[in-house]
C-alpha cells in the first residue's frame, strides 16, 4: 500500500520540552556537550578530512534507515532506532556524532523531542546508547572470540541493550523532575523498551549480516581508532551502573522506593482495600512496600504499553489515510 | 520523487519569515526557557504566553488549524506523564473503579498534570512556529553564528542534504519489498523475526549504498578544493528591525517572569 | 603550445582487484573538445576521475605539462572542473548557493568575489533566481545545469562531464548542449549520448576494455559501423 510513515512512528523516546525540570535539562546539556565534543575530537583523528561528508551521508542514513518499519501485530510497526548499529559500524565516536546530528534535526524540523530538552535526549539516544551499544558488543565479542556468530550476538545484545538503556536513563530523567515517579517510570519504560528492543536487535542483526558479507572491511572499520576492546566493554559497564545506582536517587522524595510507594498511596489503599490482592504470605519476606512498586510497575507498564499500542495503530491509520 | 513531507517549512513572506534566523533560534530557547521557568499553576503566565504564540501564529500566516495539528507529536508523552496525577498527595478526587487497584487522582496530582501539559504544549507550538518560518539552510547558519562547532553544523548539513536522496532510496527499498510479498497491507509472510531481519538487509543495503555514495562525496568535495577546514561566507549583520524584535520580546518574556515570581 | 593532458601507459586497478584502465594513452591540446564513449564499464568514469587527481594509477599523467603529483595535486585540482555522473553527489550542500559558491570559497577567493562568481556562473547556465533554491527540490534537468555552474564558477582550464546529458528531457538536452557550445574550455565529455557527440565534440576517442580503441575526427568514426558495432556504440 504505502510508504506508511513520512517518520517514523513515535516512541516514547524523544522526550518534548515541559517534562524536564530545569536542572535536569541542564544536567543533560554538559553531558552531551562533553560527550559530543570527545566524539568531536576522537573521530577527527580517526577519520581526518573524511569526518564531514561520512558522518552527513551516514547520519542522513540513520535518518532513512528508521523509516524501515516492519508490521509487529494489531497495526503497530516496529522499525530501527539506530545507536547501536551505528556504534558497531563507524565506531563509538562517529556513532555518537551521528546519533547527535540525527536527534537534533529531528527536533529542529520534526519537533520529534524539545529544543531545551535536547541536552537530554542526546544523552540518551546518542551517548549512552552508543557507548552501552558499543561496550556491550564488545564485551560479547571478547567473550566469545572474533566468529561470525559472534558479530550477530554481539549485534543483538548490544541493540537490545542500548534501546533499554536509553529508555532506562529518560526513566531517570523524567524521575529526577517529578514527572513521573521512578516506581512507575522506570519498570514501564524498560519494560516496553525491553520490547522493543528485540526488534531493534533483529534489524541490526539483518544489517551486519548482510554488510559483514558483502564489506567484512567495513564491518572491522568501527573498530579503527578505538582502544582495546576490554576498557570498551568496561565503558559500557560502567554506564549501565551509573544508570542503576542513579535510578533510586531518581525520586524527587529522599528515601526513594518507599517514599515513592507511599505517595503512590499504595500502602494506605492496601490497608484499607477490603480484601487483599497479594496477601503477605504469598512472598514471604516481600515487604508491602517492595510489593507495591512492583505492582506499580507492573501496572505502569500494562497502562503505557497499552497507550502506545493505541497511539501507533492511531497514527498509523491517520497516515495511511493522508498517504 | 521526492518526501516532500519531510518539509516542515512553510513558504512565506511575512514579518516573521523575514526576521533573522538567529533572532528566531535565541527568541524560541528563551520563549521554552521561560515557560520551563513558570511554576506550576500559574495559569495566568501560561495564559500569557500562549496569546504570544498565537499572535505570531497570526503574524506568521502559517495557519493555526496546522500548526495545532502538527502539536500532537508530543501526545503519546503527555499520555506518559498522566502518572503523576495518580502519584502526587493530595486530596483524593477519584479513584480509578477496579477493585483491588488502589490508584487514585487526586487534586494535587491534577494541577501538576495539567501544568506539564501546559509546558509542552506551549513549548511544541514554538518549535513547530521556527521550523516552519524559517527555511533549514538559514537555521543552520544561524546554529553556527551561535557558536556551536562548526564541525558539527556541517555534519548536519549533509545530514539535511541526504535525508532526502536516502529517504527516496529507502521508500524504492519499501515499495519494492511490498511488489514482491504479494500481501498489499505490507504484512507479507513469516514471522515478525523474519520480517525484522528482512528489513535489517534492507537497512544493509541502504547503509552500503550511503557508504559508497559518501566517498563519492568526499571526491567531489576534493575535486573543488577541499581541505578539511569547513568555510562558510560571514554572515549578514542584524538589521534594526531584528535587534529591536528581538530585545523587544526577550524584555517581554522577562517582565513576565518577574511578575510570576512577585506574586 | 604545450598539451593540457598528455597520460602515457596509464593503468589503474581498483581495491577489489577490478581492472578499470589497462594502458591508456592520450593527450589533448588546449581548446579541444574531445568525446569520451565506450559501452558501460569501459572505465570512462575512471579515466576522468583520475584526470581530476582524485585516483591516483601507474603510469604518468602530465596536466598542462607538468606530471601530476602530490605537490602540485591542489593546484592543478583548482585548474580542473570534474562534473560527476550523479548530480546528487556534486551538488552536496543545502542550497545552489553553497553550491556553487563552494569551489571559489575553497580557492580562497574574497567574499564578493564569491558572490560575483556564483551569479557569473548561474547565469551562464540559465539559472537566473536559483541561489536560494534547496538543492532537493530541483528536477533532474535543473540539478545537471546546477552541476555545471559549480564548477563554472572555478573558472577551470579544463571541464571533464560525466554523462552530462543523461536523464534530460529533450528540451532539457538541446539546452544543455547550447550552453556547453558557448564555453570555450578545454572539454572531455564520457557520453552515451551519440547526438552531442555528433554537434558539440569534434574529436572522438572510444574506450573498451580499460583501452583507447579508437582516437580520431568524429565524422570519420561516426562512419565506421563496423569499428561502432563492435565497441557496443551506435550512429546517432
Ligand atoms: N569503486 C569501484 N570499486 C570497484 N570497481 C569499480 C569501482 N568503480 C568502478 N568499478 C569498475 O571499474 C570498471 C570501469 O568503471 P567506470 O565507472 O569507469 O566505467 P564507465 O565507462 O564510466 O561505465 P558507464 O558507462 O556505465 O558509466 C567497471 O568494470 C566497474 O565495475
Ligand atoms: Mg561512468
Amino acid at each position: 500500500m504505502l510508504f506508511s510513515t513520512t517518520h517514523p512512528t513515535p516512541t516514547p523516546m524523544h522526550i518534548p520540552d515541559g517534562f524536564l525540570s530545569l536542572a535536569v535539562a541542564l544536567v543533560g546539556w554538559v553531558v552531551a556537550a562533553v560527550g559530543v565534543g570527545l566524539a568531536l575530537w576522537r573521530s577527527r583523528e580517526a577519520l581526518g578530512e573524511r569526518q564531514v561528508p561520512l558522518m552527513g551521508v551516514l547520519a542522513a542514513f540513520i535518518f532513512a534507515a528508521q523509516m524501515l518499519n516492519f508490521t509487529v501485530a494489531g497495526g503497530t510497526s516496529g522499525h530501527l532506532l539506530g545507536g547501536a548499529l551505528a556504534a558497531i559500524l563507524l565506531g563509538p565516536w562517529a556513532g555518537i556524532l551521528t546519533m547527535t546530528t540525527v536527534v537534533a534535526v529531528q527536533a529542529l524540523l520534526f519537533q520529534d523531542g524539545g529544543l531545551l530538552v535536547m541536552g537530554a535526549n542526546i544523552t540518551n539516544m546518542a551517548v549512552i546508547a552508543c557507548l552501552v551499544g558499543y561496550g556491550v558488543y564488545r564485551g560479547v565479542r571478547l567473550l566469545v572470540g572474533e566468529r561470525r556468530w559472534s558479530l550477530l550476538a554481539g549485534g543483538f545484545a548490544a541493540a537490545w541493550a542500548s534501546v533499554v538503556a536509553a529508555a532506562a536513563a529518560c526513566a531517570i530523567e523524567l524521575g529526577f523532575s517529578g514527572t513521573s515517579p521512578i516506581g512507575v517510570a522506570l519498570p514501564a519504560m524498560a519494560g516496553i523498551h525491553a520490547l522493543i528492543g528485540i526488534g531493534e536487535g533483529l534489524i541490526t542483526v539483518g544489517a551486519l549480516a548482510l554488510v559483514s558479507r558483502a564489506r567484512p572491511d567495513l564491518v572491522e572499520m568501527g573498530r579503527a581508532g578505538s582502544v582495546g576492546g576490554f576498557r570498551w566493554a568496561l565503558t559500557g559497564l560502567a554506564v549501565a551502573l551509573a544508570l542503576t545506582l542513579l535510578s533510586p536517587l531518581a525520586s524527587p522524595h529522599p528515601d526513594g522506593l518507599e517514599r515513592v510507594a507511599e505517595d503512590l498511596g499504595f500502602i494506605e489503599a492496601a490497608q484499607e482495600a477490603p480484601f487483599e490482592v497479594i496477601p503477605d504470605y504469598v512472598f514471604p519476606g516481600l515487604s508491602n512496600e517492595a510489593l507495591a512498586t512492583i505492582v506499580a510497575g507492573v501496572v505502569g507498564t500494562i497502562i503505557v504499553f497499552g497507550i502506545a499500542v493505541g497511539v501507533a495503530a492511531l497514527y498509523r491509520r491517520r497516515v495511511a489515510v493522508e498517504a | 520523487m521526492h518526501i516532500h513531507a519531510l518539509d516542515t517549512y512553510c513558504p512565506g513572506t511575512s514579518p516573521i519569515h523575514r526576521l533573522d534566523p538567529r533572532v528566531k533560534l535565541v527568541l524560541t530557547g528563551l520563549f521554552i526557557l521561560t515557560a520551563a521557568l513558570v511554576p506550576d499553576r500559574e495559569w495566568g503566565a501560561f495564559g500569557a504566553l500562549e496569546a504570544l504564540v498565537l499572535l505570531t501564529i497570526l503574524l506568521s500566516s502559517v495557519g493555526l488549524v496546522r500548526v495545532q495539528r502538527r502539536s500532537a507529536v508530543a501526545m503519546p508523552f503527555v499520555l506518559a506523564a498522566l502518572t503523576v496525577a495518580f502519584s502526587t498527595p493530595g486530596r483524593v478526587l477519584w479513584r480509578l473503579p477496579l477493585p483491588g487497584i488502589p490508584l487514585t487522582v487526586t487534586d494535587a496530582g491534577l494541577l501538576r498534570f495539567l501544568s506539564i501539559a501546559a509546558r509542552s504544549y506551549l513549548s511544541v507550538q514554538a518549535a513547530i512556529l521556527l521550523a516552519a518560518t524559517t527555511p533549514f539552510p538559514d537555521l543552520l547558519w544561524g546554529m553556527r553564528a551561535l557558536r556551536i562547532p562548526r564541525t558539527l553544523v556541517a555534519i548536519t548539513g549533509f545530514l539535511y542534504r541526504y535525508l532526502f536522496v536516502l529517504a527516496d532510496e529507502a521508500r524504492r527499498m519499501l515499495q519494492a519489498r511490498e511488489a514482491r510479498s504479494g500481501a498489499p497491507d505490507g504484512r507479507g509472510g513469516g514471522s515478525v523475526a523474519w520480517r525484522a531481519q528482512v528489513t535489517g538487509s534492507m537497512a544493509g543495503t541502504l547503509f552500503l549504498r550511503s557508504y559508497e555514495r559518501s566517498e563519492r562525496i568526499y571526491m567531489a568535495m576534493l575535486a573543488r578544493g577541499y581541505d578539511g577546514t569547513v568555510r562558510t561566507l560571514s554572515p549578514p549583520s542584524l538589521r534594526l528591525v531584528d535587534w529591536i524584535v528581538g530585545l523587544l520580546v526577550g524584555m517581554l518574556l522577562a517582565a513576565l517572569l518577574l511578575l510570576t515570581f512577585d506574586a | 603550445m604545450e598539451l593540457c593532458v598528455d597520460v602515457r601507459n596509464l593503468w589503474f586497478t581498483y581495491p577489489d582487484g577490478r581492472e578499470a584502465l589497462r594502458g591508456i594513452n592520450l593527450s589533448v591540446s588546449p581548446g579541444e573538445k574531445v568525446a569520451l564513449v565506450g559501452p558501460n564499464g569501459a572505465g570512462k568514469s575512471t579515466l576522468l576521475l583520475i584526470l581530476a587527481g582524485l585516483l591516483r594509477g601507474q603510469g604518468t599523467v602530465r596536466l598542462f605539462g607538468e606530471p601530476l603529483n602530490d605537490g602540485n595535486l591542489k593546484r592543478m585540482r583548482s585548474r580542473i572542473g570534474l562534473v560527476f555522473q550523479d548530480p546528487d553527489d556534486q551538488l552536496f550542500s543545502p542550497t545552489v548557493f553553497d553550491d556553487v559558491a563552494y569551489g571559489p570559497l575553497y580557492a580562497g577567493l574574497p567574499e564578493e568575489e564569491v558572490k560575483r562568481r556564483v551569479s557569473w556562473a548561474l547565469a551562464q547556465m540559465g539559472l537566473e533566481g536559483f541561489a536560494e533554491r534547496l538543492s532537493h527540490h530541483l528536477s533532474v534537468g535543473e540539478k545537471k545545469r546546477v552541476a555545471v555552474a559549480t564548477v563554472l564558477s572555478m573558472q577551470p582550464e579544463i571541464l571533464l562531464l560525466d554523462e552530462p546529458t543523461s536523464g534530460l528531457d529533450p528540451r532539457a538536452r538541446r539546452r544543455l548542449i547550447g550552453l556547453l557550445a558557448e564555453l570555450r574550455q578545454t572539454m572531455l565529455v564520457a557520453t552515451h549520448d551519440m547526438r552531442l557527440v555528433a554537434e558539440l565534440l569534434p574529436r572522438t576517442v572510444i574506450l573498451d576494455g580499460g583501452r583507447v580503441v579508437a582516437d580520431g575526427p568524429t565524422e570519420e568514426i561516426l562512419a565506421d559501423d563496423v569499428l561502432l558495432e563492435n565497441h557496443g556504440l551506435e550512429r546517432p
